[in-house]
């Protein structure tokens, strides 16, 4: 009974909670303080350049290398380096809101990958009529044009590489392919796919096909999500279907460890050759140990490095970076095959990310 | 026996006369809160110029209003000792159907809006009817809804985010100027919500057996209440607000996004706690809330004028989360 008399309970004691949220205030301090120090670097001169960063997620081992490359080049511009990052892959307000604080912050130009490549367009018109400009990283924007430049891999040559090399290493072998793709719609998994396709002569497609080709070697297809339990559930299922698979593309690194566990485990693993894309440490180490036999490598350092350098310049001198430029992909194998270019697995670990 | 007791609302200011007017002030629970926002305010305004700006501040307002209208049904909610889980996911179901109707279907705008209000609101009541006809906590139910509303969202927008140009399914994103500064109708929409809440739950007979029911189920149907009725209004209110959430989040993006509010549901219990309502019902005020939304909006802002990264606006608020609830606790240990 005692329990229930409860309307002599006095409300929250303001004093009391006013105090503690006065303690924060002043971490909120010591924080704001500690950092606004550390990324000014010309601190003098009030009219440093500020660029903005905007990447899918803060966890994403390829956005961490994006961010470093960006903090490097801030560094050596006397820029001053904004970040921000969706909560998780797909929060497309939680970029809006993002751009819209940069815009406000003064940031001349920013850098985004794109997280719902329609979604973000409106926002980014907004922040571009303010005079800032825009870049879009790695993922290109639906409808491209929406930003002023891409500085992106060229996800179709990343696949016609590894269809090349597939090619080469299988010659004249009948071929009974299982793709790992990415998830419906999205660009980056077709053009990855259709170049693979392309390279490997077994289907006719261009950078223009919107949709996945699969010509009849192509036995099975199933979307990971780029995820590595995911890539490994689809293996599994794909196996099941067609036992005698003998090649996996896969969109990249994890959805190709995925692939290789389910083969291993069916005992398969020998027989298999997957070829994958991205080029981060974990995916090159798995080329030095023989479970990816060869990856299309990206750099995202670059992109960012090379982001950051635009906006600064068009801060200096108005000239405002546009079209696309391409990043540059590399064939990364343990196993080079004859008339295919490629890198060694040295190479690859001296240019990783992650 | 404690009838006379539970009716009064002990989210509203003491009855029992306190020490003085200044104490009776501190002890209202928006309060600390109140403060902790003005002194947020002074401190970024000190560390950056851009910060305190007629521009910044409407953006701020902009920026938390999806998740500050969800915290509205979100503190009717709690304030029945119930949470709602699936609010963000609702939201998001509500704007691929208007979205998907005006856009795809061709549907007159306005009808769009009705059908996705009736679509969020009929989530409301199906959260309603399961809690009180079956009995079942709300924390589960919410769950079971948030993964349907997902997943609905997801099936019948076939994963698309859908560009919407109409003008009136983006008229809240739309400005006028007051005093120098644009402000968009949909930030002085949430903020009249807010106000019609503040009032129905002060100065109403429903909006008192709220608190009541809160507090102490039983004792409130004692007195009378129809606390079936009564939760099932809660829930489906709720429901409808979430509605005009979704209306306004397409209005600020234009655009039907199935990936929205994702965290809009934590989020928005953040709002609430911050705001020093009580988790466990009976106790607080939808302004509280509507403080505890603007903390976070400025932070998050502050944070990145300054060039911190935002990461630590999440940091900063967990502290303030915990800080929030652990209040709560003691003053009720205090006075048990």
């Amino acid at each position: 009974m005692s329990q229930r008399i409860r309307s002599s309970r006095r409300a929250l004691p303001g004093w009391r909670c006013a105090a503690a949220f006065i303690a924060v205030a002043l971490l909120v301090a010591g924080c704001g303080g500690s950092s606004g120090g550390g990324t000014g670097t010309t601190s003098g001169g009030g009219k440093q350049v500020a660029v903005g960063l905007i990447t899918k997620t803060d966890t994403n081992p390829f956005f961490v290398k994006m961010k470093e490359g960006a903090q490097k080049a801030a560094k050596a511009n006397g820029a001053k380096l904004l970040t921000a990052a969706g909560k998780f892959d797909g929060d497309n307000a939680g970029q809006v809101t993002a751009l819209e604080n940069m815009v406000a912050a003064g940031a001349k130009g920013i850098l985004i990958t794109p997280s719902d490549t329609k979604a973000i367009v409106p926002s980014i018109a907004k922040a571009r009529a303010k005079g800032v400009l825009v870049i879009a990283l790695d993922t290109p924007t639906d409808p491209q044009s929406a930003v002023d430049a891409l500085f992106a891999t060229n996800n179709f040559k990343a696949g016609v590489l590894i269809g090349q090399y597939t090619k080469a290493v299988e010659a004249g072998k009948p071929l009974k392919i299982a793709t790992l793709d990415l998830a419906p719609g999205i660009s980056v998994g077709i053009l990855r796919h259709n170049g693979f396709i392309s390279g490997l002569g077994a289907g006719t497609a261009d950078e223009k096909t919107t949709s996945l080709v699969n010509p009849a070697s192509v036995v099975c297809s199933n979307d990971t999500q780029g995820d590595q339990a995911k890539g490994q559930t689809a293996m599994e299922n794909c196996l099941k279907k067609a036992p005698d698979i003998n090649v996996v593309y896969t969109i990249n690194e994890p959805a190709a460890l995925g692939a290789y566990t389910a083969l291993k485990a069916a005992g398969k693993d020998k027989d298999v050759l997957i070829v994958s894309v991205d080029g981060g440490c974990t995916g090159v180490k798995a080329v030095q140990d023989g479970k990816i036999a060869a990856t299309s490598q990206q750099y995202p350092l670059k992109m960012a490095s090379q982001g950051v350098d635009a906006v600064v310049k068009f801060a200096k001198d108005g000239t405002k970076a546009s079209g696309y430029t391409d990043t540059g992909v590399t064939l990364i194998t343990a196993k080079p095959a004859s008339g295919v270019d490629s890198k060694d697995v040295a190479f690859g670990l001296a240019n990783c990310w992650g | 026996m404690s009838s006379t007791q539970t009716v009064s609302p002990p989210g509203a200011p003491p009855t029992k006369t306190g020490p003085s007017l200044v104490g009776r002030v501190l002890t209202t629970p928006t309060v600390g809160p109140l403060i902790f926002l003005v002194l947020a305010i002074a401190f970024f305004s000190i560390k950056s110029s851009a910060f305190l700006t007629g521009g910044n501040l409407s953006l701020i307002v902009q920026q938390v209003m999806v998740v500050g209208t969800l915290a509205i049904g979100q503190t009717l909610i709690i304030l029945t000792a119930g949470i709602d889980l699936s609010n963000g996911a609702v939201m998001a179901l509500g704007q691929i159907v208007i979205a998907k109707l005006a856009v795809d279907s061709g549907l007159n705008p306005i009808l769009a809006i009705l059908l996705g209000l009736a679509a969020t609101t009929a989530f409301g009541l199906a959260n309603g009817s399961l809690v009180t006809g079956l009995r079942l906590p709300p924390f589960i139910v919410t769950l079971g809804t948030l993964n349907i509303a997902f997943a609905l969202t997801h099936i019948y927008s076939n994963d698309q985010s859908i560009t919407v140009s109409s003008s009136t399914l983006t008229f809240f994103g739309k400005t006028f100027p007051l005093g120098g500064t644009d402000v968009t109708y949909g930030s002085v929409f949430m903020i009249a919500l807010y106000v019609l809440a503040w009032y129905v739950l002060k100065y109403t007979a429903s909006g008192r057996h709220v608190y009541a029911v809160g507090n102490n189920p039983e004792a409130a149907r004692l007195t009378g209440i129809n606390t079936r009725k009564l939760l099932l209004t809660v829930y489906a209110t709720a429901g409808l607000i979430y509605g005009i959430a979704s209306l306004l989040s397409i209005a600020r993006t234009n655009v039907g996004d199935p990936n929205a509010g994702q965290t809009d549901n934590l989020d928005s219990i953040t709002a609430v706690v911050l705001g020093g309502t009580s988790l466990f019902g009976g106790r607080g005020s939808v302004i509280g809330t509507l403080i505890g939304a603007l903390i976070v909006g400025v932070i998050r802002s502050g944070l990145q004028i300054v060039g911190v990264e935002s990461i630590y606006q999440v940091l900063i608020t967990g502290i303030l989360v915990i800080l929030a609830v652990a209040l709560d606790q003691l003053s009720r240990r205090r006075t048990a």
